[in-house]
């Protein structure tokens, strides 16, 4: 039956060549994405090239950033990247974490889909909205109440007064780190929300039977259940902190240096590309550096995001 | 395996014979008195009273929606978890009225135990499937802790078969291995009182087989409560039998007599397959 | 067993003393409140913030507001100008990039549901979609510069649409497989029975049925790169003249707020703030009634 069915099809399509056309056109843009994707990877790599061999692996670790001797080195936007999407990430898990037991466990029902949806928003808005509001409104609350208040309470204490030392500018690493948090909950939230959802009710209520409190279902039922999916969004958020540009250059402050206080400023990869490209001639050493910064970036972000996706693809698809 | 083994009936069918609580009428573990119950405005249990007799098998039997496994779950409060649903009337046990919102959950579900339907394993060693339980309401060391997972995979009848991989993942066993690990799981933490959620109907004959020799164990220490959608097994394993139709508890009786002689002519024509 | 273990083994059945339990259990409850307080703290956090967004863009943008933002062009600081070539440029941008990917989204998408399933080539496709979407912003505005801007000689709005396109292909394409994919089996089966092409049934039948989902990835799409700043930051510059050429650089409103927030006049940060919420509610508006769709179609 399936035999003469495929028969009697590719007669069809035979007699319509729209059939054949359709085909092509379809896997063609396939491929055409395929090939985005690679030309996008060359792109920079080739235009990194020039940096590459001038500075060889030790641009990696050089925190030079100097135009006038012509100078420059990975180091000190490598390290804002990695910090500032780290810290953001310690921030927004547990909030993430709250707002979706809240959803799932403890909201009632009519609040579920609106406070869902406002939570959603915060995906939806543009990151250079982000910017300005850490810069103009945040900021200056950091600057006057947050950061005087911090150094003055851990002044004298060895390890942390440095951590948290400096003048109080407002701006910085970690103000940086907090707006990216802001800006990765909602994805965070939702994934975990999304696979909460998933746990069968049996199981719960198994737990709950023999005199569990609902923070111990979670834990030892929910969590374990669906462990891979949460770590697989948690990457997810990582993803989108380490590419973020407009809303941390707003607040990070713009540093050439490394900083070892979280107050200090410094940039990320993507910041330092935004805000150091105007004055980079073209097929100058300065842009090639850049590029060869922006295929560093690619590389981890392609590595955080094809781990969340091998985490994530699974867990979900069992759902649907 | 068992050390009763010489007190199983000779017959499986026992039941049927023995006239009603030959020892005198034991005393109700759980008295419940006009019992009502509400999915929101739909009314799911209409004036339930029913005694359940210490350390004794109650089946309930009935078609599809008849509110058996709705009255299972009043019992220990599962309801709870779900606004909209709610009890009056009164369960009694032990002078509290377990339906009243000041109850303490925590510890009516040390004393009341649930089986479900499916078997949940939870994603933990056997061993700790079984200490899980235990460490919520009791402090034990860890030679006590060993002698309690010891015991009840004992009375579980699943010693034997696990005390060799107690750290290996429940998610492993076979089917009727996990509901059996379900059961150890809820007697471990020493409850009086066991609700079973037609406990078989997922697995196989020869589990089910052994979970009913079980059920038959157990009755020496656990009140027992078995909803079934299987008359046979009500006949085999209660020694009380109530029928429910349509949210009303319409008979209850010894096991043989409901079987044989009902006194209700709805019990009649279900039993003897009229409807089902 | 053991004599040991045989004699013990009678012990426990039915607890008679509960007092650990209940104590136990006063304490574990305690840990769940917490937790539970925690959790509703979190979500009013962020909500609050939300409301600082929306509130500052509100008030910080809405005093802002009046005709000449529309009708004048962008002008030096003093001069009372508006935001005009900004608002038509993103809107140009805008439009081109979503006219370009939106087809190539869509064609990708039909691809992975209807010609791919199972292949490895599908596979990789998807996983590149995937990719790509959540790819930094930034880094395909390098690109677009490496392969256009730079060889042409100069930034031009057809770089910046480019790149925006670039954003769109993804969104669309995880829509139109998801909505595709959607479409039972029976109704496919019943087309084909009836001697329709593939093509036809693709077409005229699987777009139809889907066609709200993929109308709402579209809005998605739109939604999204409406508010981009990075990628257009090295393709299409920004112009603060009038310029509708695409082949000069083009005038945008995140660009516009960009250089505008970041100087020192008064005004110009006005106007930042007027742009930045024409663009938060022109995205919210797209993004609610993305949602409605989705919501009707269901």
């Amino acid at each position: 039956m399936q035999q003469a069915t495929a028969v009697a099809l590719r007669a069809r399509s035979r007699r319509h060549p729209g059939d054949a056309v359709f085909a092509a056109v379809a896997k063609l843009s396939g491929l055409f994405v395929l090939l985005l994707l690679g030309s996008l990877i060359v792109t920079l790599f080739v235009g990194g090239l020039p940096a590459f061999r001038r500075f060889g692996l030790g641009f990696l670790v050089s925190d030079d950033w100097d135009p006038v001797k012509q100078v420059f080195g990975a180091l000190v936007p490598i390290y804002g990247t990695l910090l500032t999407s780290v810290l953001a990430l310690v921030f927004a898990v547990p909030v993430s974490f709250g707002i979706a037991l809240f959803l799932t466990e403890l909201a009632p029902q009519w609040m579920r889909r609106p406070v869902g949806t406002a939570i959603e928003l915060l995906a939806a808005i543009p990151s250079i909205i982000y910017g300005m509001w850490g810069f103009f409104v945040i900021v200056p609350i950091i600057s006057q109440d947050v950061q005087p208040h911090i150094i003055d309470t851990l002044d004298g204490i060895p390890v942390l007064q440095d951590l948290f030392a400096g003048p109080p500018f407002g701006t910085g690493l970690l103000t940086a780190a907090m707006i990216l948090a802001l800006m990765v909950v909602p994805f965070i939230a939702a994934t975990m929300r999304d696979v909460f959802e998933t746990v069968p009710a049996v199981f719960k209520e198994s737990a709950y039977g023999l005199g569990c409190t609902m923070w111990e279902v979670t834990r030892s039922i929910v969590l374990p259940y669906t462990r891979a999916s949460v770590v697989g969004g948690i990457m997810l958020g990582l993803g989108r902190a380490l590419g973020e540009t407009m809303a941390v250059t707003f607040v990070i402050g713009n540093a050439d240096r490394i900083s070892t206080s979280l107050f200090g400023p410094g940039n990320t990869i993507a910041s330092i590309v935004a805000l150091e490209f105007p004055e980079s001639p073209a097929g100058s050493l300065k842009l090639s550096s850049l590029m060869a910064l922006g295929f560093i970036l690619f590389m981890i972000s392609f590595a955080v995001l094809a781990a969340s996706r091998a985490l994530l693809r699974p867990g979900l698809k069992a759902s649907a | 395996m068992s050390a009763s083994a010489t007190s199983i009936p000779n017959s499986r069918l026992g039941n049927l014979d023995e006239p009603a609580t030959g020892d005198a009428a034991r005393a109700a573990r759980i008295a419940i008195r006009d019992l009502n119950f509400y999915y929101g405005t739909n009314q799911a249990l209409r004036g339930i009273t029913l005694d359940l007799p210490d350390r004794q098998v109650t089946g309930m039997i009935g078609p599809s929606g008849c509110g058996k496994s709705t009255l299972l779950r009043v019992l220990n409060r599962m309801y709870d978890l779900y606004p909209g649903q709610r009890a009056t009337g009164e369960v009694m046990m032990d002078g509290e009225n377990i339906i009243d919102p000041g109850i303490d959950l925590n510890a009516l579900r040390a004393r009341i135990g649930m089986v479900f339907q499916k078997p949940t394993p939870f994603p933990m060693s056997i061993y700790d499937n079984i200490a899980f339980g235990v460490k919520l309401h009791e402090k034990l060391s860890k030679s006590e802790m060993d002698d309690r997972v010891e015991w009840t995979l004992t009375r579980a009848a699943l010693w034997t078969e696990v005390k060799d991989r107690l750290g290996a993942s429940a998610i492993g066993l076979s089917g009727g291995q996990q509901q059996r690990l379900c059961i150890a799981r809820t007697i471990a933490v020493r409850p009086e009182v066991i609700l079973l959620d037609e406990p078989t109907s997922a697995l196989d004959p020869i589990s089910t087989f052994k979970i009913e020799e079980l059920i038959d164990e157990l009755k020496d220490d656990f009140t027992i409560v078995i909803v079934t959608h299987n008359m046979q097994q009500a006949a085999r394993c209660a020694d009380q039998v109530a029928f429910f139709y349509l949210g009303e508890m319409v008979e209850v009786a010894p096991a043989g007599q409901l079987f044989t002689a009902p006194r209700e002519k709805r019990t009649q024509d279900y039993v003897t397959g009229r409807f089902g | 067993m053991s004599g040991h273990a045989a004699a013990s083994m009678a012990m426990p059945g039915p607890a008679r003393n509960l007092a650990v339990s209940r104590a136990l259990g006063r304490r574990r409850q305690r840990v769940s409140l917490l937790v539970k307080g925690l959790s509703v703290a979190a979500t009013v956090i962020a909500l609050l913030l939300l409301a600082s967004i929306l509130f500052t863009l509100l008030w910080r943008g809405g005093t802002g507001l009046s005709v000449a933002v529309f009708t004048e062009m962008t002008r030096a600081p003093g001069s009372n100008g508006g935001l005009l070539n900004a608002i038509v440029g993103s809107l140009i941008q805008t439009a081109l990039g979503t006219l370009i990917g939106t087809p190539i989204g869509l064609m990708v998408g039909t691809y992975l549901a209807e010609y791919g399933r199972g292949s490895p080539v599908a596979g990789a496709v998807r996983f590149v979609a995937d990719i790509l979407l959540s790819a930094p912003s930034i880094l395909i505005g390098l690109f677009i510069y490496e392969l256009v801007v730079e060889p042409w000689g100069g930034f031009s709005a057809i770089a910046g649409s480019l790149a925006l396109a670039v954003i769109v292909i993804p969104i669309v394409v995880r829509t139109t497989e998801d909505m595709l994919r959607l479409i039972p089996a029976t109704l496919r089966e019943a087309v084909m029975a009836l001697g329709a092409p593939k093509w036809k049934m693709i077409v005229l039948v699987c777009y139809r049925a889907a066609r709200q989902g993929i109308a709402t990835g579209i809005l998605l799409a739109i939604a999204r790169v409406a508010g981009e700043t990075a990628p257009l930051l090295f393709t299409s510059l920004g112009n603060l003249n009038w310029s509708v050429s695409l082949t000069k650089p083009m005038a945008s409103l995140p660009l516009t707020i960009y250089q505008y927030a970041g100087s020192a006049f008064d005004d110009w940060v006005q106007l930042a703030w007027v742009g930045a919420l024409l663009i938060t509610i022109g995205v919210l508006a797209i993004n609610i009634s993305a949602r409605l769709l989705l919501r009707v179609e269901k």
